[in-house]
């Protein structure tokens, strides 16, 4: 089981079916947290054997309900050890999306934001579209970004600053990036997009490097895998060099494995970002709920 | 006997709309149920076709108990009173129907068809759209319909009530000459006498769900089982039988029973004058009481009147 | 038996069971009892009512212009009022963003009537075409004047049809997801977009079985209304041929057909933006969107190709049609039984048949979750489940057009062809099928189109080896890049043209051969 996003170039799966005679079937089951709300519900009697696409907000919830089961996987030693959910070995890295600031040099003119605080500066007055974080992830990602730079005290002000600064809040990436910002159709120079995303506009647009929350995506075992031998295999797989040297560009995010080379046009325009602001999985999970109703009552009130 | 009906009730929930009916028709007879509107004739009639279910009582043809075959295994054909045409499809389509139901083949289908539209007087009509036919038309073709596949037994449910009064009396001989020929068994229900009489062979009279009287027309009119089947006849004056000669205790007048004649036994002042359709009424006073009566006079005149025998129904 | 055998494996199963799995958490009545869920509902019913009342309103006029009228382009509008029943969600509430920038419920009541003013020309259209003119022309002998003799002759005529259109516009509209998700921001939510929310972000599956619950009463109750306005209107109608009724408009039925027109064009508008934006890029006109189809988009967007999606689309839209069909046409021959047989179930049914209107996809979607591995070879995977899902979105639409024709025809007929010697399923083959044959094709269409369309189900269900044409396209839509964007709006425009070209196919099928009906 996937989220949607997945997809492998082409050719790929064949060979991996011919080195080891396992047959992979995909079943794409929406976006990460319908993957893992799918995975909670299916735990007892599961669809598939192996699932990819629970990402580090959903990652708690996944542990919590025991939907996968412990296998330390000999790849996860080459470098997906680092964005590891937990130490309990059920879920390995396989890549990393930041969620970062979009701007769109042309339409600012030369004056570009460079921080968080830069966007609630008069200058960006009307700049900015973000995603709601209820009903999107990027949007999400943006909020527990603003938290983490700005405590879960000081993201309230930061919050009533970018409202009086005027941004605009759609409901999802779609919107905001195809139909309200300038570098598409829209607007609107700055959007809440993904690190990877200037990589499919040819040197148009780039990222904020500094806005960037760090997404993980992980995938495991199922706990009640009908055929687990094979599962680690693919579980396995999804680390190697193989896979993870082509997920840059075939699902726009950063391989998990160290050592292996982004394409050429990722190099330019869109690197990883160095720095991304994070939160630990526990307070994401016990919080969300409560912090996105606080962010609904305070930008939408 | 073709078709008996032993004690036949049909209940609605608690309200019955046939009690105990028992009738027969022989083979090559055509009973009229004849009744006012409501009495239960229509629904005898549908239960014969299979359309209601009697809730007790049976339905035998030729002796065999029709309980359990179904409307289109009885062989009974059905005319309405609106003929219920087949919009869909041509004149000729509409009385192929039956035939194409019972498999016969084209050639002799097609023959078939026109022998009965030329029975029914509509030659050369075949090709035509049934929604392009006037009503009496149509009343023609859904006949032709019912009988082209032989039907043992022809219900007509009220065949010509729909139509205008002088194409009906046209309608009603033709019909009658029509059932005589073919020797149909039917079965015709009706609420009009003209009607019943002109094709029957025997009358039933029905009344509140229940058959009162059963006989050859002429026994039926001339004497009518109780006064309220001979108001259904058209009598609406009731006298003791001496009053006109006979040896009755009561007879009913019709409007035709009194006639001006100077020969006559009776005398009376005519009251008032009244045209009805093909002549004229007069209201006439004999010792006190108020009656109907025939002939050419003007209000004011004393008169005699002669008692015409064929406007006089002998109750019970 | 087998609509409500159905009925039950794929959506009462189900459902009842994610609701159950909600409801065992508990705190079900704190969300019940909540302002804000009420508000919700308010809000729901509201727009969803706005939306119905426009939706009827626009739809009248095309509905007169498709059954009295003989002038030309009536089969361009017939095709165009289709058109925009297929439209994934998504880019008609981006459509309606050029237009409304900032959303709200203006643009949501507009997009939702937008979606479903087909509906009711279709529907009433179907009915109005066989209603016989002559009461109309009594009416107006007797001195009513033209607006006088439609409001009193013919509108309680075509009531059924109205009822069951505004129904069927309702649940629609009462259900409406992405454009709500689209135009209405987070400042304007309804319970079908919470509902996706509990469930499928926030894991709140009590919270979403109440809502579900509420939904369900809600719409339950609004078919109740519905059903009780319709029995007063049972009629058996004389349906004539559309051909004796068609003729050229005169005074002033000139200006309905102008607003029909107006209407026609009103709804093409956001066609016209959508292609207008598969053909231009930043760079100007290009067809690379369209050869872009060929392809799995830009660097491996999708699993398969454009066309491959399309022809899939094309495959599961038909089998899901025949089922509707099939399950369609049979609960409409029952009901028609039931109902003269005067039996109570025969609006029980009615309703259920309708209420797979009423319910989220999402709470479909994740009942299978938990019910079909009960089914041999577990379901939940099967690809047969997507022609499924959809035939539960287009049977009652199905039932809604072929029920109204089919009581019409006067049961007397029936009982004619009966003593004739045809067997009950012969009556039914010589007398129904060809008086409603003429809006059996027409449904069949109409499901077809609706199939071909279907979103909710679908992207829940859809293997992504195995996408159809609106899956696709949500998908492109969710990527950067120009091609992709561009690819996706060239999709839209293909699947319009597979609509049209249906629409067409059937307008060819229809063409009387032996006086058909």
């Amino acid at each position: 089981m996937t989220h949607d996003s997945f997809v492998v170039k082409e050719g790929l799966m064949d060979e991996f079916q011919k080195a080891t005679g396992i047959t992979v079937k995909q079943i794409a089951s929406g976006d990460a947290g319908e993957l893992t709300n799918k995975l909670v519900l299916t735990k007892a009697n599961p669809i598939g054997d192996v699932a990819f696409g629970v990402d580090s907000t959903f990652a708690s919830r996944a542990l919590a309900e025991g939907v996968f089961a412990e296998y330390a996987s000999p790849e996860a030693s080459k470098g997906a050890q680092r964005y590891k959910a937990d130490d309990s070995n059920r879920l390995q890295a396989v890549d990393v999306g930041d969620v970062c600031l979009n701007i769109d040099p042309a339409k600012l003119g030369g004056v570009e934001p460079t921080s968080y605080e830069d966007l609630v500066d008069p200058k960006f007055k009307d700049k900015l579209v973000v995603e709601n974080p209820a009903t999107s992830s990027p949007g999400l990602a943006f909020l527990l970004g603003t938290i983490a730079k700005f405590g879960e005290n000081g993201w309230q002000e930061y919050w009533t600053k970018l409202k009086a600064n005027g941004v605009k809040v759609v409901s999802g990436w779609e919107e905001a990036y195809n139909q309200e910002f300038s570098a598409t159709k829209g607007d609107r120079p700055i959007v809440v997009s993904y690190a990877s995303s200037p990589s499919a506009e040819g040197g148009k647009t780039k990222a904020v490097l500094s806005t960037c929350y760090r997404q993980v995506e992980y995938a495991g075992v199922l706990s009640g895998a009908k055929n687990s031998a094979d599962a680690q295999k693919v579980l396995d797989f999804l680390l190697s060099e193989k896979f993870q040297a082509q997920v840059a560009e075939q699902m726009y995010v950063y391989p998990s494995r160290e050592g292996v080379a982004l394409p050429e046009s990722w190099a330019k325009d869109a690197p990883l970002p160095p720095n991304p602001q994070t939160l630990p999985a526990d307070k994401v999970k016990d919080n969300r709920e409560a912090w996105v109703e606080q962010w609904r009552k305070l930008v939408q009130g | 006997m073709a078709l008996e009906l032993d004690s036949i009730t049909v209940r609605y929930g608690q309200t019955a709309a046939v009690s105990d009916v028992s009738l027969s028709v022989a083979d090559g007879e055509v009973v009229a149920l004849l009744g006012p509107s409501g009495c239960g004739k229509s629904t005898l009639l549908r239960t014969i076709a299979g359309l209601e279910k009697p809730s007790s009582g049976s339905v035998r043809w030729d002796s065999a108990d029709l309980a359990g075959v179904p409307v289109h295994r009885r062989e009974f054909g059905l005319v309405f009173q609106d003929g219920q045409l087949f919009p869909h499809r041509s004149v000729a389509g509409n009385v192929a129907f039956g035939l194409r139901m019972r498999r016969v083949d084209r050639e002799e289908r097609d023959k078939r068809v026109l022998s009965l539209l030329e029975l029914v007087g509509l030659d050369g009509y075949a090709s035509r759209r049934v929604t392009q036919l006037s009503g009496g038309e149509q009343q023609r073709v859904a006949l032709a319909r019912a009988l082209a596949p032989s039907p043992r037994l022809l219900l007509l449910d009220e065949p010509l009530s729909a139509l205008d009064r002088a194409l009906r009396e046209q309608l009603a001989v033709d019909l009658a000459r029509l059932l005589r020929e073919a020797a149909t068994t039917a079965l015709v229900v009706t609420h009009d006498h003209d009607e019943a009489f002109t094709l029957a062979d025997r009358v039933a009279i029905m009344s509140r769900g229940r058959i009162v009287q059963v006989g050859p027309p002429a026994e039926v009119w001339s004497s009518p089982v109780d006064v309220e089947t001979a108001k259904f006849l058209g009598c609406n004056k009731f006298v003791p039988g001496s009053f006109v000669g006979l040896d009755a205790e009561r007879v009913g007048l019709r409007a035709t029973a009194l006639r001006v004649d100077p020969s006559g036994s009776l005398e009376g002042t005519v009251l008032e004058r009244v045209h009805r359709r093909d002549h004229v009424r007069l209201l006439v006073e004999i010792d006190g009481e108020e009656y109907e009566a025939v002939g050419p006079v003007s209000v004011g005149d004393r008169v005699r009147l002669a008692i015409d025998l064929d406007g006089v129904a002998r109750i019970g | 038996m087998l609509p409500l055998a159905f009925l039950g494996l794929f959506f009462a199963w189900p459902v009842l069971a994610i609701v159950t799995l909600g409801l065992r958490e508990g705190g079900v009545l704190d969300v019940v009892f909540s302002g804000e869920t009420w508000e919700l509902v308010g809000f729901t019913l509201g727009q969803a009512a706005a939306s119905t009342v426009v939706a009827v309103l626009c739809g009248l006029p095309v509905a007169f212009v498709l059954a009295r009228c003989r002038i030309r382009g009536l089969g361009f509008v017939r095709a165009a009022v289709m058109v925009p029943f297929v439209l994934p969600t998504v880019v008609v509430g981006l459509a309606f963003r050029t237009f409304w920038p900032d959303g709200g419920v203006l643009p949501i009541v507009l997009a939702n009537a937008f979606f479903n003013v087909a509906v009711v020309a279709r529907t009433v259209g179907g009915l109005w075409a066989h209603t016989d003119r002559r009461a109309e022309d009594a009416a107006r002998a007797l001195g009513a004047s033209r607006p006088r003799a439609f409001l009193s002759v013919v509108l309680p005529a075509l009531a059924p049809a109205i009822g069951s259109a505004a129904a069927v516009v309702f649940l629609f509209c009462a259900t409406s997801f992405g454009v709500v998700l689209v135009l209405g921001g987070s400042r304007y939510r309804t319970l079908e977009t919470e509902i996706y929310l509990r469930t499928v972000e926030l894991f709140d599956l009590s919270g979403a079985a109440a809502l579900s619950l509420l939904q369900f009463l809600a719409v339950l109750a609004v078919l109740v209304l519905g059903a009780l306005a319709r029995r007063r209107r049972e009629t058996a109608l004389s349906l004539r041929d559309r051909e004796e009724l068609a003729r050229r408009p005169y005074g002033g039925e000139w200006y309905v057909v102008l607003a029909a027109f107006a209407v026609v064009a009103a709804l093409l508008t956001p066609v016209v933006g959508l292609v207008t934006r598969s053909l231009s890029t930043r760079d100007g006109w290009s067809f690379a969107g369209y050869t872009a189809l060929a392809t799995r988009g830009d660097r491996g967007t999708l699993a398969v190709t454009g066309l491959d999606a399309a022809m899939n689309s094309v495959r599961t839209a038909f089998d899901a049609t025949v089922v509707a069909l099939v399950v369609g046409v049979f609960s409409a021959v029952v009901l028609v039984g039931l109902r003269r047989s005067g039996s109570r179930i025969a609006e029980v049914l009615d309703t259920a048949l309708m209420l797979p209107l009423g319910v989220s996809a999402v709470t479909v979607g994740f009942g299978y979750l938990v019910t079909m591995d009960a089914l041999p070879g577990d379901f939940r995977t099967s690809p047969s489940l997507v022609p499924l899902a959809q035939a539960l979105v287009v049977t009652p639409l199905i039932v809604r057009m072929v029920l109204p024709v089919l009581r019409a025809v006067d049961e007397r007929l029936r009982q004619a062809a009966a003593t004739l010697g045809a067997s009950p399923l012969r009556v039914w083959r010589e007398v129904d099928l060809p008086l409603v044959g003429r809006s059996l094709v027409a449904a069949a269409g109409f499901g077809y189109v609706v199939a071909l369309g279907e979103f909710g189900a679908t992207s829940f269900l859809a293997r992504p080896d195995a996408p159809t044409l609106p899956v696709v396209i949500a998908r492109l839509m969710s990527r950067p890049g120009e091609l992709n964007s561009q690819m996706a709006y060239a999709a839209c425009a293909l699947l319009m043209v597979v609509t049209v070209g249906c629409v067409l196919l059937i307008e060819r099928l229809r063409v009387p051969s032996s006086g058909e009906f």
